[in-house]
């Protein structure tokens, strides 16, 4: 099997302890749902990166959405992702179960369904994601203007990667000697944009796919970096990513997003590494529209890792509250609620070794 | 991140394709990728095709995806 | 407990788990319901009753392989069943919305009707209440089952012992997948059909070739993982599953990724565990396979003295991961 020679060429090629980073919670879910750790030998360390939406959403973007979904004739849409994230109010699942008529959706498109279906109601659609999710947000925003809705809103809390990179490297706090990057959002953004990790910080990076015979390539390709004493950009992913991404998506998100600072849960506030609408479609902005301020941050519980962890500082169990009073049936940060937080992956797959 | 879908776009209309995912379908938005054509594989995130696939590159991705899970047509 | 009861309570997960031990059980507290199987066993004049009861609420009320009438039926049956108990009556419930179309009655209890006679149980008594437009999907049903218990079987959640061999009798998670379908949330059509079924004739051909047989449970809500979990807490067992066994069917699993949704977590109605002594593994299995409700049944895993409590599920890279009870109903993931 595919997967059998990978793991022999990983064990042939592995010589000293090596720290990469997956940044993407998608990538922690694949790793621990195939059982990777359990497979690569010793030494090899995966930590996990900011690249979970949903992990990285400060609690007061949260709550500005659970405010408004608390107005009266008003629908609030969501990914199912960010149903169950807890903050100091509550989360979408509880105020949902107190009346606010919250509803989970698949598709953005299904909030130009929903706002016509429902004309005398405001509905505001909560949207999350990187720049994966983002192009088809900004499709959306484009034909819901087109069809000039007037009763559909967007609270965008989307954010980009590359500048989470930037910071996370800026730190040094970290020590990594290899990142596998996230396959989707490159699918979107190509290669260009990371080519600054192995200029400026001479790391290797490897641009992988979800399936484990993906990330065991992936880890592969890294370590063939690393032996090799070379630092660059690869694809491992080439059925899917092209070097220059995609650049009708591109040229989408230009046209209705543009960059601004935005706050990080755990990395703190970095520079223009978050999306809101341009003026050109003000009319659908609900920050403008609801004038919404910059909301006051809110503090993360104390003893509460999440930030260490999605740094990469930190393992799960390493948490103090791991598994104890922090597990996904009473969690008390996002990692261990969203489906790919690092928390969540470790505890339901465990970093198992089993026998 | 995120969830990207291999599928096979079976019919075109207006930006909208039907694509079949290893036997359920959704119609999908061509909105990022409107250069995709009856045949194609793409890969799909929230409804949306976010590249077309190479065939041979696909094929490889729904295999690896049946290979991994080891799943046949089970009747 | 929270203050107030969600959805999650009662998706059959983590959540309703909890409820049931750390709140009901307070108030309840003796030996019979502190089994906690599919059905209480009464023990009267040297003869053991199994007692069960079951509400149904899915939406919608009709779906491709079934609709709530047989849904009730098959999962009362299946309940009485799994303890090794032929059914011998049924009472039904109906909770009928004002305005609720008679055809649409018709229909559900005639399929309720349809599917009792098919497993030779009568509906032996009922009730019948009409709530207020609004209050309800039309229609919900309760229905409790009363069986007896052959001689010589004693089927437990508690009873699974290490080299225990685990079998599945089919494909796992097709009710629930076919429901998601049918529901029409997310726009997505696929070929699926429930497969709700009664098991008493399934479990009655096994218990003919032995009655050596220490766990029978069908994985409803909660799916395959949350079933085998229950059972290792229970017996105080490690359970170890092979992925490569497990049945899945195709379009199930491509509606798992396209949602985001992990098979295992998909509720069966019609779908049969059965944890037995290694030595009766072999005659167990192809008993099963002879059955038309078990030609597709697998040897999924066995029972282990290692890590009590857990079930591992070993990969096909060869890695292991650790199956954890559904923590809550699954919502579609974009991530």
């Amino acid at each position: 099997m595919e997967e059998r020679n990978l793991i022999e060429a990983i064990k042939a090629l592995h010589d000293g302890p090596i720290r990469l980073m997956e940044v993407c919670g998608t990538h922690t879910v694949s790793i621990s749902r195939a059982g990777i750790r359990g497979v690569l030998p010793k030494g090899i360390e995966l930590l996990s990166g900011p690249g979970c939406p949903v992990c990285v959403t400060p609690q007061e973007e949260i709550k500005q959405a659970m405010d408004l979904a608390r107005e009266k004739e008003t629908v609030l849409l969501t990914f199912g992702d960010l149903m169950r994230v807890p903050t100091r109010y509550g989360s979408f699942e509880t105020l949902k179960a107190e009346g606010s008529d919250i509803r989970v959706i698949f598709s953005p498109f299904d909030a130009i369904r929903i706002a016509e279906e429902n004309p005398g109601k405001r509905v505001v659609f909560f949207s999350v994601g990187f720049e994966t999710t983002a192009p088809a947000v900004a499709a959306t925003i484009v034909e819901a203007k087109k069809w000039g809705l007037k009763n559909l809103f967007f609270l965008s809390a989307h954010k980009l990667i590359p500048p989470a990179l930037r910071t996370l490297l800026e730190g040094r706090r970290v020590l990594i000697d290899g990142f596998i990057l996230p396959g989707h959002v490159s699918v979107i953004i190509g290669r260009k944009p990371y080519e600054f990790i192995p200029r400026d910080f001479g790391i290797p990076c490897v641009i992988t796919g979800f399936e484990p015979q993906d990330i065991l390539e992936g880890i592969l390709m890294l370590l063939k970096q690393k032996r090799e004493k070379r630092a660059e950009v690869q694809i491992q992913y080439k059925r899917a990513v092209r070097p220059e991404g995609n650049p009708r998506a591109r040229a989408l998100m230009e046209e209705v997003f543009e960059e601004r600072d935005s706050r990080w849960r755990g990395l703190g506030l970095i520079p223009l590494s978050g999306l809101g609408l341009r003026e050109n479609f003000k009319e659908m902005d609900a920050q403008r529209v609801f004038d919404l301020k910059d909301p006051e941050p809110i503090p993360d519980p104390p003893n509460c890792k999440c930030a260490e962890i999605l740094q990469g500082l930190l393992k799960p169990p390493e948490c103090p509250l791991f598994g104890k009073t922090c597990t996904p049936q009473h969690p008390v940060g996002p990692c261990m609620v969203s489906s790919e937080g690092s928390c969540s992956a470790y505890y339901r797959y465990g970093d198992f070794h089993a026998g | 991140m995120c969830l990207g879908i291999p599928g096979k776009v079976l019919s075109i209309k207006d930006e909208m394709a039907e694509v079949d995912f290893g036997g359920v379908k959704r119609t999908v938005s061509l909105l990022l990728c409107p250069e995709v054509k009856v045949g194609d594989y793409v890969l799909v995130h929230v409804g949306f095709a976010i590249t077309k696939l190479e065939e041979e590159e696909a094929k490889e991705t729904l295999k690896l995806l049946e290979e991994y899970l080891g799943r046949e047509e089970l009747d | 407990m929270q203050d107030k009861i969600l959805l999650t309570h009662g998706a059959g997960g983590r959540a309703s788990y909890d409820l049931v031990r750390k709140f009901f059980l307070s108030f309840f507290s003796n030996e019979v319901l502190q089994a906690l199987d599919d059905a209480a066993v009464l023990s009267l004049d040297g003869s053991r009753l199994a007692f069960t009861i079951d509400a149904y609420v899915v939406y919608p009320l009709f779906f491709p392989g079934g609709d709530i009438g047989k849904l009730a039926l098959c999962g009362t049956v299946n309940d009485l069943s799994v303890m090794g108990a032929k059914p011998v009556g049924i009472a039904v419930a109906y909770i009928l919305e004002e305005g609720f179309p008679r055809e649409d009655l018709e229909r559900i209890t005639s399929s309720l009707s349809q599917a009792a006679k098919e497993v030779g149980v009568w509906v032996v008594t009922g009730d019948t209440k009409v709530v207020p437009k609004g209050t309800s999907h039309g229609l919900f049903l309760i229905t409790s089952g009363i069986g007896l218990i052959e001689e010589g079987v004693f089927l437990s959640g508690s009873g699974a012992k290490p080299k225990d061999v685990v079998i599945v009798s089919g494909p796992i998670g097709d009710h629930e997948a076919a429901v998601i379908l049918a529901r029409g949330e997310f726009a997505i059509e696929g070929d699926l059909k429930s497969d709700c079924a009664p098991l008493w004739d399934l479990v009655r051909s096994i218990l003919k070739v032995t009655k050596n047989i220490h766990v029978m449970r069908d994985p409803t809500r909660g799916g395959l993982a949350t079933s085998l979990w229950e059972i290792a807490q229970s017996s105080k067992v490690g359970i170890v599953i092979e992925e490569e066994s497990i049945p899945v069917r195709r379009e199930v699993l491509s509606l798992c990724e396209l949602l985001g949704f992990d098979p295992y977590y998909l509720a069966s109605e019609g779908r049969l565990i059965v944890i037995a002594p290694e030595e009766e593994a072999e005659r167990i299995f192809f008993a099963m396979r002879e059955h038309p409700l078990g030609k597709e049944a697998k040897i999924i895993g066995k029972v282990v003295e290692e890590n009590p409590g857990r079930v591992l599920l070993k990969t096909k890279i060869g890695g292991h991961r650790l199956l954890e009870p559904l923590m809550g109903s699954q919502f579609p993931r974009i991530c």
